[in-house]
């Protein structure tokens, strides 16, 4: 916040008497920032700031989540570099990242597409907007039977090309590919409809400008339209970096990890080490979650500096 | 407006477009129409291996009330909402506070204070699970609704009052300094100046809120085991389990569960869709 910031130095009126209703009256504005936000601040310290510290902490113990925990330093990050589930996991994840990037541009398609003032419009905006609103676990569930390779609309798809099913979930090849496609469904809904209130609040002027230098179609599109949609994009980019490192429900939901582990992310790996029915590892799992914090880090810190160039910019 | 209308275009392209968008709507919501189609179709159907024809006999209502009847998801349904509507009372009232401070106010750790809660709002859940089960274990709050209440209104608190702290910002701030100069304290400003402005931001985070907690399954899964606190979303998972092959039933339940959010969202659509689009736009 800058120096324009609404809130000024009020003058405070000559203490008459010194009692305490006095000093609160005179101090009131100086103290009531703090008592506002108290209460949000405490529940937000104690549910997400403090446990943040006290993973990291926890990592470096061997801790079945019940009795003594043993200091063990690093040995738990030792222990990542050298197992191949966790490689497993990263390199799904990354997958996740990069193949989620879709959402924004399939986000974008659909919303030009749906861009228009024809009857019902609104209705059809709302039903491809849908599938975002449904929990991961009813989408899960939905694609989980779409793939089916019994009796599953995909199988079906593949006989009438005279080709045989594969089963996607089961396959070591393709499921996380298969788990991701599911996961665009709702993603790139989100994304259209960001563009859809971007696209909504462009200036006609320049568009009216643009068409008069010639710019049509796709030229108009890269050098009108997108610098303009610049915000929207940069929230569709955020929020799917986001959901493709959140991506837990999905693979728990179709595949528990598998086939043999190969469709794990490092957030279902966390879940899994720290609760498995082996006995719980809260230790080791810290240390993975620790890792995906790191990297969560990477993208919180782009976003944060925006924001604060964003709001020096506005005042 | 971009792309050019197709009132402009010539007739073909009119009726192109309009056949194109029925089709393909039927074609992005395939998945889900199959589901609806499904969880009205009887069980002899699917025993017959007619997955994807016409059903040749309907039986909605008794699929349904098989669901109802036959598992525990009315009750899942009830914890559902016994953790969603305290959670956004909570978190929304919360917001409110804290977004009044950091809209209003200049005052020493404000900035950092509020990037605090920006950037908590991005933290993958995994780094939290560990130390927020263990205090809800010795809160003795483990498999309640409470517990998942609790720890729902602190991190949506996040993410709300960085909603309210930008809502209120672009009031006139004239408003709150009439009120000082006629002598209002800070709470009777807060209470009677900005909360009647602030409604369309309430309504928008509470069905954003509502979403996000109802659809909630990782923590359902981390902080509650027993069927008397399992929330819906966890529930469905673990009937899907049970109901092997009963794909009528699963659908059904599918649909039950995914129901109350949808509705939500269709009465409140203009409210749902600014709230999140929050940021998209400038200013």
């Amino acid at each position: 916040m800058s120096a324009s910031s609404p809130a000024q130095e009020g003058h405070c009126p000559p203490a008459l008497h010194s009692s305490g209703a006095d000093i609160w009256r005179r101090n009131q504005r100086r103290l009531a920032p703090y008592l506002f936000l108290a209460p949000g601040a405490i529940m937000f310290a104690v549910y997400v700031v403090v446990p943040i510290f006290q993973s990291m902490w926890i990592s470096l113990y061997d801790w079945d989540g019940i009795g003594e925990k043993t200091f063990i330093g690093l040995a738990n990050y030792v222990e990542l570099f050298d197992d191949d589930a966790f490689y497993t996991s990263l390199k799904n994840n990354i997958i996740w990242l990069v193949l989620y990037m879709l959402a924004v541009p399939a986000g974008l398609a659909i919303a030009l597409f749906l861009n228009q003032t024809v009857f019902g419009i609104r209705l059809v905006k709302s039903l491809f907007f849908f599938p975002f609103v449904l929990s991961q676990v009813v989408v899960g569930l939905v694609f989980a039977w779409f793939y089916d390779p019994g009796f599953g609309l995909l199988a079906e798809l593949f006989k009438a090309f005279g080709t045989k099913p594969i089963a996607i979930l089961a396959d070591e090849d393709y499921v996380t590919y298969g788990i991701i496609a599911a996961g665009l469904w709702p993603q790139i809904a989100y994304c259209m409809i960001l563009y859809l209130t971007g696209l909504n609040n462009i200036s006609s002027e320049q568009i009216e400008a643009g068409r008069l230098d010639g710019a049509r179609g796709l030229s108009m599109l890269w050098h009108v339209i997108l610098p303009q949609l610049k915000p929207a994009t940069f929230i569709a980019v955020v929020v799917t970096v986001i959901g493709a490192l959140r991506s837990f429900d999905l693979v728990s939901i179709m595949t528990d990890g598998g086939p043999y582990g190969s469709s794990r992310v490092l957030a279902y790996y966390m879940y899994e080490q720290a609760l498995s029915e082996y006995g719980y590892r809260m230790g080791y799992g810290a240390s993975i979650a620790v890792v995906l914090f790191a990297i969560m880090i990477v993208y919180i810190s782009i976003f944060l500096v925006r924001m604060i160039a964003e709001d020096r910019e506005r005042r | 407006m971009f792309p050019t209308p197709v009132a402009r275009l010539d007739r073909r392209w009119q009726t192109l477009y309009k056949l194109a968008l029925p089709v393909s709507l039927v074609f992005w919501l395939l998945p889900l129409l199959a589901v609806m189609l499904t969880s009205i179709r009887s069980a002899g159907d699917l025993a017959a291996g007619n997955y994807w024809g016409w059903p040749r006999d309907f039986s909605l209502v008794e699929n349904y009330t098989a669901v109802f009847e036959n598992s525990p998801i009315g009750a899942y349904i009830l914890n559902s909402f016994k953790v969603t509507i305290p959670t956004v009372i909570g978190a929304v009232g919360l917001s409110c506070l804290t977004g009044f401070a950091f809209g209003i106010y200049r005052f020493k750790g404000g900035l950092l204070l509020f990037f605090l809660f920006v950037a908590g709002n991005f933290v993958p859940f995994q780094i939290l699970m560990v130390p927020v089960r263990d205090l809800t274990l010795k809160l003795g709050l483990y498999d309640t609704t409470l517990g998942l209440v609790l720890f729902h209104v602190a991190f949506q608190t996040g993410f709300c009052t960085l909603f309210m702290r930008n809502f209120i910002r672009a009031l006139p701030f004239e408003l709150i300094e009439a009120a000082r100069v006629e002598g209002a304290t800070e709470w009777q400003i807060f209470l009677r100046v900005v909360m009647p402005l602030m409604r369309p931001a309430i309504a928008a985070l509470s069905v954003l809120v509502f979403t996000f907690i109802w659809n909630d399954y990782f923590w359902a899964t981390v902080l509650v085991q027993g069927k008397h606190a399992l929330p819906v979303t966890a529930g469905l998972y673990s009937l899907n389990g049970q109901w092997l092959a009963a794909w009528h039933l699963v659908s059904a339940g599918s649909i039950v569960a995914a129901l109350p959010p949808v509705v939500m969202f269709f009465l409140m659509q203009k409210h749902f869709i600014a709230g999140l689009t929050l940021g998209a736009t400038k200013g």
